[in-house]
C-alpha cells in the first residue's frame, strides 16, 4: 500500500489531535465559541477521516454500529433526563437552579450535562449517517 | 471601514462561487465549489461578529455536507463514468423570469429595514440587551450564546437534538442495509429483512 | 448614497438567495438541486445575522473592557437552523441514492419520462 503510506502516517498523527480539540471545544463552550454541536461534528470528523484512510472494516472494529445506535439515544436521554431530574428535585422541567444547593452552581451543572448529551448525540448521528453511506457502496 | 471592505470582498467571492456552481457541468466541481462556498460564508459570519455561527457553519457545511455529497456522487455514478449533468430540455427563460421578479420584490421589500448595523433598530432593543445584562448574574456563563441556547431557550435545543436523532434514524431506515439485489432488478423493497 | 451604504449587505445576500433558487428550479440534476438548496439556506442565515449586527460591536462573549456587543438572539436561532439544515441535506442525499437505485438515473427529466411511461 505504498500510495497510501503518507496518508496513513499523517492521519495517525492528526486523529488524536482532532479528538482532543473536539473535547476542548466541548468543555470550553462556556467561555469561548463552542459547545455541543461543534464538538460533536469535529469528533465525528476524526472518525470519518479514519474510515476514509483505513477502510470501513477497521473503523467498524473500533466502534461497532450497535454501540453507535445506543450512544445516539443515550445523548437524547441525558438531555431529557436532566429535565426530569429538575422535576424530581422540586422545580419545573429543565430548571437548573434546583440541581445543586447554589443556584449558579446548579446552572453550571445543568449546562455542562446537557451540552454533553448534545455532543454525544451529534457525534454518533454523524457517524451513523456516514457509515450508512459507506456501507451502501459495497456490494 | 476595513470591516466593510472585507465584508464586500467576501460577499463578492460568494456571488462568483454561486454563479460558478450554476454554470459548471461537472458534478465534482460543483461539490468542491460548494465546500468553498461554505468556508467563505463562515468567513462572512466572522466579519459580522457571529463566531459561534461561523464555527458551526465551517464544521458542518465544509465538513459533513461536502463529505456526504462526495459519498452520494460515488454511490450514484459508476467508477469510470463521466460525472456530468445533462442540459435540461425545458425552456430557459421561465426560471430566469421568476427569479428576477422574486429578487426585485425582495429588494423592494428590504428598503424598509433599518440601516445595516444600526444600534437603535427594533431588533436590538427588546430581548437582546436583557440577555446581555442578565447572563452573568443569572447563569454565570460568559458566552451569552451558550447561555441562551442551553438555559434560557433549553426547550428549543431539546427539539433540535431530537431532530438530529430523527434524521439519523431516517437515514438508517433509508440506506442502512447493504443492497441485497443486483442493480438490474427493478423493485428495491426487499432490503429490510433482519433487524 | 447613504441608502446604498445602509442596505448593500441585504442586496448582496438577496442576490445569493436568488442564485440558489435559480439552481433549484432550473437544473434537472438532483445533486445540483440539493447544492442549490444549501446555498439558499446559507444566504437566509446571512440575512438574519446581518439584521443582528451592530456597528463597532464585539462578539457576544462578555469581557470586562467591551461595552457594545452584537445581538446574541439571531446567533442562537441560526445555530439551531444550521444543524436542522444539515439533517435535511443528509436526508435528501439518502433519498437521491434510493432514487438512483429505483430509476437508474438522477436526472429529473428522465425520471419524469419513466414515470409517465408506466
Amino acid at each position: 500500500m505504498m500510495h497510501n503510506l503518507i496518508l496513513k502516517v499523517v492521519s495517525k498523527f492528526l486523529i488524536p489531535l482532532i479528538m482532543l480539540f473536539a473535547l476542548y471545544v466541548q468543555f470550553h463552550g462556556d467561555f469561548g465559541p463552542g459547545g455541543g454541536f461543534q464538538a460533536g461534528v469535529i469528533f465525528s470528523a476524526a472518525f470519518i477521516l479514519y474510515t476514509i484512510v483505513f477502510g470501513l472494516d477497521a473503523a467498524k472494529r473500533i466502534i461497532p454500529p450497535g454501540v453507535l445506535k445506543v450512544l445516539a439515544s443515550l445523548g437524547v436521554l441525558i438531555y431529557a433526563g436532566t429535565g426530569i431530574a429538575g422535576l424530581i428535585l422540586g422545580g419545573n422541567y429543565l430548571e437548573y437552579g434546583v440541581l445543586a444547593s447554589n443556584k449558579l452552581a446548579g446552572q453550571h451543572i445543568g449546562i455542562l450535562v446537557i451540552e454533553l448529551g448534545v455532543g454525544i448525540t451529534v457525534a454518533s448521528v454523524m457517524m451513523i449517517i456516514f457509515f450508512a453511506f459507506a456501507e451502501r457502496g459495497r456490494s | 471601514m476595513i470591516d466593510s471592505i472585507i465584508d464586500i470582498t467576501l460577499l463578492t467571492f460568494l456571488v462568483i462561487t454561486a454563479l460558478a456552481i450554476i454554470r459548471s457541468h461537472s458534478l465534482l466541481a460543483v461539490v468542491m465549489l460548494f465546500g468553498i462556498f461554505s468556508l467563505l460564508s463562515a468567513g462572512v459570519f466572522v466579519v459580522l461578529d457571529a463566531v459561534d455561527v461561523a464555527f458551526t457553519e465551517a464544521a458542518v457545511g465544509a465538513g459533513i455536507s461536502t463529505v456526504l455529497m462526495l459519498a452520494t456522487l460515488a454511490l450514484t455514478y459508476k467508477h469510470k463514468e463521466e460525472k456530468t449533468e445533462k442540459t435540461p430540455i425545458h425552456a430557459g427563460w421561465l426560471p430566469l423570469t421568476v427569479v428576477l421578479i422574486t429578487g426585485s420584490l425582495l429588494i423592494y421589500g428590504t428598503s424598509d429595514i433599518p440601516a445595516f448595523g444600526d444600534a437603535k433598530a427594533p431588533s436590538q432593543t427588546h430581548v437582546g440587551p436583557y440577555y446581555l445584562e442578565k447572563s452573568i448574574p443569572e447563569t454565570g456563563v460568559p458566552n451569552v450564546v451558550t447561555a441562551v441556547l442551553a438555559s434560557y431557550r433549553g426547550f428549543d435545543t431539546l427539539g433540535e437534538v431530537t431532530v438530529i436523532f430523527t434524521a439519523g434514524v431516517a437515514v438508517m431506515l433509508l440506506i442502512g442495509r447493504r443492497r441485497k439485489t443486483k442493480p438490474e432488478n427493478t423493485d428495491s423493497g426487499d432490503d429490510n429483512h433482519d433487524a | 448614497m447613504q441608502f446604498i451604504i445602509d442596505h448593500y449587505n441585504y442586496w448582496l445576500v438577496i442576490i445569493l438567495m436568488m442564485a440558489g433558487f435559480y439552481t433549484v428550479i432550473s437544473r434537472s440534476n438532483l445533486i445540483k438541486k440539493i447544492a442549490g438548496l444549501s446555498i439558499f439556506q446559507v444566504s437566509v442565515f446571512m440575512l438574519y445575522i446581518s439584521i443582528g449586527h451592530v456597528k463597532d460591536g464585539a462578539a457576544p462573549i462578555i469581557e470586562s473592557d467591551v461595552t457594545v456587543y452584537s445581538n446574541p438572539l439571531p446567533h442562537v436561532l441560526i445555530l439551531t437552523a444550521i444543524v436542522v439544515g444539515v439533517a435535511t441535506t443528509a436526508l435528501g442525499l439518502a433519498l437521491v441514492v434510493r432514487i438512483k437505485e429505483a430509476y437508474g438515473t438522477i436526472e429529473e427529466d428522465d425520471i419524469h419520462k419513466q414515470d409517465q411511461s408506466l
